[in-house]
């Protein structure tokens, strides 16, 4: 067994090795073009680079600001949309399968429409940023809020339990966990979806600069930037798990 | 009567009010889009159905949309197939998945629209990125849950398998394939969503050719009848192919009940 755990790791810790030195060798032995590869050292070097002069800030800035108003659109629209459709269960039957066939489409679709109305600033980024992540949130808090136990309501109920006492201690704390849950994914959404969007059609963001750099051909630095996206993107996330984590103990 | 039953399952009164409400948005919209909508940003409903005409007639759309229909098909088929020979030597071999699964986790856990130009500097801007960036996105889902269906399977089936004497390809046939077909098809519709998106992405990135190209057009044209009219004609391609998904899934999924 632990035989095997060892050639596990050797394994995980060989095959990246190979990677990057087939990458070294493919750059500066068998002369891959350095437009589609540089030479890993040099990304190494791009990436110090623009970690050290900061130059990523303007940029990371921009796509930060559309996340976080995004989300937030997002989330209280989820939450209070998928509150008022979950009171009744006819409402929930009504409405749930809708919005789970609006999200089934690939709602990126949506962008040349929004950039069409809000122009390529950050509005667009941030109405399709919203958009997306809209339903993770609101399916989360519609299953959340629509699955609490009918017994614990009928007991508050019986007990004489106010609407508000009603929802602080039996129906938030049932739900809540399920609507941490859909905001985790729909903050996850909306990250990418606005990369992807600063990607497609945009003036600044993390997105567009990658696209900039890759359309000058400056590949060493357009890799660091792809590396550092890739490191926010993870580091973002890891932040909003561990949110989710400690809002679960609560 | 299961069609019966299927008949007022689809005449139930929520049904009905969906109905009701997807209506009640079109006339919104509609009426909203009329009265105080410019014209150069937004086109009542009706007046998209009615320029759909004019968007098929615009030269390079049918085109442009048959190979994104192409696109979407073969990225797909390459899909299932690299994801169900993935997810089986992964499911089935105990060393494999342990050294594999955390890497193929990290990567599907990246952003990979970020290394879309890369895409397209290697392969172009016609069909080939498209259908390699479908497939990229495509194929993590479809092994993960090939993984899980094969993992699913009772230990106990494989050994009494076994100890009835059969070989490596009989257990394949009629122990592992029946049982990962319900999870295989669950697969297939969320590897369909991913090849949607990524094939999607693909297309509007490129804006010299292709989907991209007519979406920028209309875009700058101030042309919302005829934006509507191809996003709407993509949309419905992607239920079309969710639906199908989604029927086969509950087909194969039957035997299990």
């Amino acid at each position: 067994m632990s035989a095997r755990r060892l050639g596990v790791r050797i394994v995980q810790v060989a095959v990246p090795a190979v990677l990057i030195a087939l990458w070294y060798l493919a750059t500066t032995r068998w002369g891959v073009s350095r437009i589609l590869l540089p030479n890993p050292v040099a990304v190494v070097e791009a990436l110090k680079n623009v970690l050290a002069t900061g130059e990523f800030l303007p940029d990371l800035r921009v796509t930060l600001l559309e996340l976080a108003v995004a989300f937030a659109i997002s989330a209280t629209s989820g939450v209070a949309i998928g509150f008022l459709i979950s009171r009744s269960g006819y409402r929930i039957r009504v409405y749930e399968p809708l919005l789970a066939a609006i999200y089934a489409v690939p709602l990126i679709l949506f962008l040349p429409l929004y950039v069409l109305w809000f122009g390529l600033g950050p509005a667009s980024k941030i109405a399709l940023g919203a958009t997306i992540s809209f339903f993770p949130v609101v399916l989360a808090t519609i299953a959340g809020f629509g699955n609490v136990d009918r017994v614990m309501v009928t007991a508050a109920r019986a007990m004489g339990a106010s609407n508000f006492q009603l929802f602080r201690f039996v129906l938030l704390p049932a739900a809540f966990p399920v609507i941490l849950a859909g905001m985790r994914v729909g903050f996850t959404v909306a990250l990418l979806s606005i990369i992807g969007s600063e990607t497609l059609a945009s003036l600044a963001g993390l997105g567009h600069h990658i696209v900039e750099l890759s359309e000058n051909m400056e590949m060493p630095r357009m890799f660091a930037y792809v590396a550092f996206v890739v490191a926010i993107a993870a580091v973002l996330n890891l932040v909003v798990f561990r949110l989710e984590a400690w809002g679960r103990r609560r | 009567m299961t069609e019966r039953g299927a008949l007022r399952r689809a005449l139930s009164p929520a049904t009905l009010a969906r109905l009701g409400v997807i209506a009640a948005l079109l006339v919104i919209w509609e009426v909203g889009a009329r009265a105080f909508g410019d014209p150069l940003f937004i086109a009542p409903p009706s007046r998209v159905l009615m320029g759909l005409g004019s968007v098929f007639g615009t030269r390079g759309v049918p085109g442009a949309l048959g190979i994104t229909l192409f696109e979407l098909v073969v990225a797909f088929a390459l899909a299932v197939a690299i994801g169900l020979a993935v997810g089986l030597v992964l499911g089935l071999n105990g060393f494999a998945r342990a050294s594999f699964m955390p890497m193929v986790l990290l990567v599907y856990g990246m952003p990979q629209i970020t290394i879309l130009p890369l895409f397209v500097l290697a392969f172009g801007i016609g069909p080939t990125t498209k259908i390699v960036f479908g497939v990229t996105h495509g194929v993590f889902p479809i092994v993960l849950t090939v993984v899980a269906g094969v993992q699913n399977i009772k230990p106990i089936l494989l050994t009494s398998a076994r100890a009835m004497g059969a070989s490596f390809w009989q257990q394949f046939r009629h122990v592992i394939f029946p049982h990962m077909i319900p999870s295989f098809f669950t697969g297939m519709r969320l590897g369909m969503t991913g090849v949607l998106l990524g094939v999607l992405l693909a297309e509007l990135y490129v804006s010299t050719a292709g989907i991209g190209f007519f979406t920028t057009q209309f875009t700058q044209n101030f042309d919302p009848v005829r934006l509507l009219g191809l996003i709407g004609t993509l949309a419905a391609m992607a239920v079309v192919l969710n639906a199908v998904m989604r029927g086969l899934e509950a087909h194969y999924a039957r035997w299990r009940d």
